[in-house]
């Protein structure tokens, strides 16, 4: 059977999907991606899928189900590398990926994750301070 | 419109489908065609595919690679299976109507990525959509 691996580094988990994605493969993919994160408490997923070349609205519904899971468990998700044409073809299709943070590259990518966890620790300082 | 080529695939099963999508993207590059209209044609084929896995278990694909003009060649995959065929296809072809689990996008979706895109279907007897992309347009 095949299968995507997941990279865990630090409290991030990295996802490069070199493989011609089929509906079973990326259904494994998520659920594998929801056990990594609640096992290693991960606060971010970085997603790689520069080297897909089609995404189509069952992929595109992995990957907002993906973000949205792993928003319950308190992780935040980036999609990055989306090739040009994918990204045209995805809004053709009627499917706005709304709700997946997106970058450019894997770089970007970190940054924006970075961004969004110490966005998370300023919230709760502020609370904190509110209430004292 | 003139068939240059014609192959037959049968679908069935899910890694089927991988095996067909990389046997359109040889006849998307056979014919030069653009990357854009490549993913388009693809992620159509992707989409009814997969409505003929999920609703009929089974069936098969022509490809073709037709052409009406020196100038104007394309792609034609006609989706052919014996399942339940569709009810309401006025309904079928709304955004966001499904009578699965699925967002309600495969049909739609697929007909604003192609050129021609022509759906029969018998209930009871089976479902054809054909669809068309050509290399300029």
């Amino acid at each position: 059977m095949e299968k995507i691996p997941i990279l865990k580094m630090g409290g991030y988990l990295l996802v490069t999907i070199q493989v011609d994605l089929y509906d079973r493969l990326a259904l494994n993919l998520e659920s594998d991606l929801v056990n990594m994160i609640n096992k290693h408490s991960s606060k971010g997923v970085l997603i790689d899928i520069s080297a897909v070349n089609i995404v189509d609205s069952f992929m595109g519904r992995i990957l907002g189900n993906i973000a949205q899971m792993s928003k319950i468990l308190d992780a935040h998700t980036v999609v990055v590398g989306m090739q040009p044409a994918v990204a045209i073809t995805l809004i053709e299709l009627g499917l706005p990926l709304s709700g997946v943070h997106t970058a450019l590259n894997v770089e970007k990518g970190m940054v924006l994750l970075q961004e969004k966890l110490l966005g998370d620790d300023t919230v709760i300082t502020d609370d904190t301070d509110d209430n004292t | 419109m003139i068939t240059l080529n014609k192959e037959i695939i049968v679908i069935k099963k899910e890694q089927d489908v991988v095996f067909f999508r990389n046997r359109v993207n040889e006849y998307a590059e056979k014919i030069k065609m653009g990357l854009l209209n490549k993913t388009k044609l693809l992620t159509a084929a992707s989409e009814l595919v997969r409505n003929m896995l999920i609703y009929a278990k089974e069936g098969k694909v022509i490809c073709e690679i037709v052409t009406i003009s020196a100038l104007q060649t394309g792609i034609r995959l006609t989706f052919i299976d014996n399942g339940p065929g569709i009810a309401d296809i006025d309904k079928a072809m709304t955004d966001g109507y499904t009578t699965g689990k699925s967002l309600g996008l495969g049909l739609p979706g697929a007909k604003r990525l192609v050129n021609i895109f022509d759906l029969k279907s018998v209930k009871g007897k089976g479902t054809t959509v054909s669809i068309t992309k050509w290399k300029n347009g």
